[in-house]
């Protein structure tokens, strides 16, 4: 890419330059001869002079006073470009910061709401069961009342039975024989067929 | 400008003295007259579009932007971080060329840069100060460029003065080349206008004719235009690589 703009720079360089030596050769360029070359005349080495002059106090007023007035503008604009990107970047970094905390705090609420939901439930679960246990242990003091009393009631139903026993067995051997027969011989033999078992036919008195 | 049959084409670079005697004492032509009005303009120039020193630029301060900016770069791209000493010593140069090349277009106005003093003056300036950077810079081995590296030793005899003599040559071919432009293309402007008037004494036929050399010297302007900056950015650019070549270790 270097090489072929160097290279119509340099074309256009000669063609251009060319171009003088045409016309300097054309009749009519040395009628009358040179000015410019006619350095007899104090006027033309008076320019170099004068122009070295001007062009020393034209390059003293560019260096100490134009050039830097033009950089101070062009530094003036990229520091506030620059500035400004930094205070773009700065205010980005900034609203970065402020979601990435706006998350945390999100995700802490969320663990926090979580972790009493949990405890809540935890402490449902062991009131739950705690109050399972206690009715448990009612319902089964309950059961255990309930089946004294069957067992009570049972023994005194039994209890009572064998005098009615005896009296049915009086009455039986009273009316069969005639004779009253002895209490306890009876209370002996009701005992004896209750001993031997309450199911199945009694046996013979 | 045309007396007669013969062309006058030289006489726009003659000199004048101005101010009368005081001028003609202290040796004070047009020429630095119109050295001083382009150095003025090239100052208003920066100062007025400097002015408004806006960080939007307008035109005229963007304008004045893009000077300073293009000269820059082409001295600090050509001679490298040491380009911003040289920049200010670039820029008036390619300015001073520039607004000359250009001050010199106007009608009835004076070209300094058609004299070969005056780019003599300027090509050896640039060559001195090469020359003093580069003892400066690379002390007596600013001589050692005169043998091309790498080359055989026993061509020496032959390489060192080509290298010298070309060396030597910068200032006449930088000079000359500005010089001859200039000189060209104010001499072409002065034949076609000449063929004008001359055509005008050929009656109707002639009028309609000379309509060929005005047409064709509002061309040339367009082309002045042209190698007016052409060759002030050729002086700046050959400058800049002189003293990149100074400036190298």
């Amino acid at each position: 890419m270097r090489l072929p703009v160097t290279l119509i720079r340099h074309s256009l360089l000669a063609g251009i330059s060319g171009l003088p030596l045409i016309v300097a050769a054309a009749p009519g360029a040395h009628a009358a001869g040179m000015p410019q070359l006619d350095f007899k005349n104090p006027l033309v080495t008076g320019q170099v002079i004068w122009g070295g002059i001007i062009f020393l106090f034209f390059y003293l007023a560019l260096r100490g006073w134009a050039l830097p007035r033009v950089e101070t503008v062009l530094k003036n604009r990229n520091e506030r470009i620059t500035g400004d990107l930094d205070q773009a970047h700065a205010a980005k970094v900034e609203a970065d910061k402020a979601v990435r905390e706006l998350n945390e705090t999100k995700k802490a609420a969320a663990a926090q709401a979580q972790a009493h939901l949990d405890s809540v439930l935890e402490q449902e679960r062991v009131s739950a069961a705690q109050r399972l246990a206690e009715m448990n242990a009612k319902l089964e003091a309950e059961i255990a009342s309930a089946e004294a009393g069957v067992a009570a009631e049972r023994k005194r139903a039994l209890e009572s039975l064998r005098p009615i026993a005896c009296d049915v067995a009086e009455s039986l051997v009273q009316r069969i024989t005639g004779n009253a027969p002895d209490r306890a011989a009876v209370e002996a033999a009701v005992a004896k067929v209750a001993g031997a078992g309450v199911s199945g036919q009694p046996a013979a008195v | 400008m045309a007396s007669g049959s013969s062309i006058d084409v030289l006489g726009q670079f003659e000199l004048h003295p101005v101010l009368g005697g005081l001028g003609e004492a202290v040796r004070l032509s047009q020429s630095p007259v119109y050295m001083v009005i382009a150095c003025a303009l090239v100052l208003a120039f920066l100062f007025y579009g400097m002015k408004p020193a806006a960080v939007v630029p307008g035109r005229l301060q963007a304008a004045a932007e893009i000077c300073y900016e293009f000269v820059r770069n082409l001295a600090v791209d050509t001679i490298g971080p040491e380009g911003t000493t040289f920049f200010p010593f670039i820029f008036a140069l390619f300015f001073f060329i520039l607004a000359g090349n250009y001050l010199g277009l106007i009608p009835h106005s004076f070209t300094f840069t058609s004299h070969i003093a005056v780019t003599f003056a300027l090509a050896i300036m640039v060559f001195v100060i090469s020359i003093i950077v580069s003892l400066k810079v690379q002390g007596f081995k600013f001589f050692a460029h005169f043998m091309p590296a790498g080359a055989p030793v026993a061509l020496a005899p032959l390489l060192v003065p080509i290298e010298i003599l070309s060396f030597l040559s910068r200032p006449v071919s930088l000079s000359i080349r500005l010089f001859a432009n200039m000189v060209a293309g104010h001499v072409m402007f002065d034949i076609f206008a000449s063929f004008v008037i001359m055509l005008a004494g050929l009656g109707f036929i002639g009028d309609v004719l000379a309509v060929g050399p005005i047409v064709i010297n509002i061309a040339l302007i367009g082309l002045e235009l042209l190698v007016g900056v052409l060759q002030a950015y050729v002086f700046a650019i050959l400058t800049c690589i002189y003293l990149r070549e100074a400036v190298a270790h």
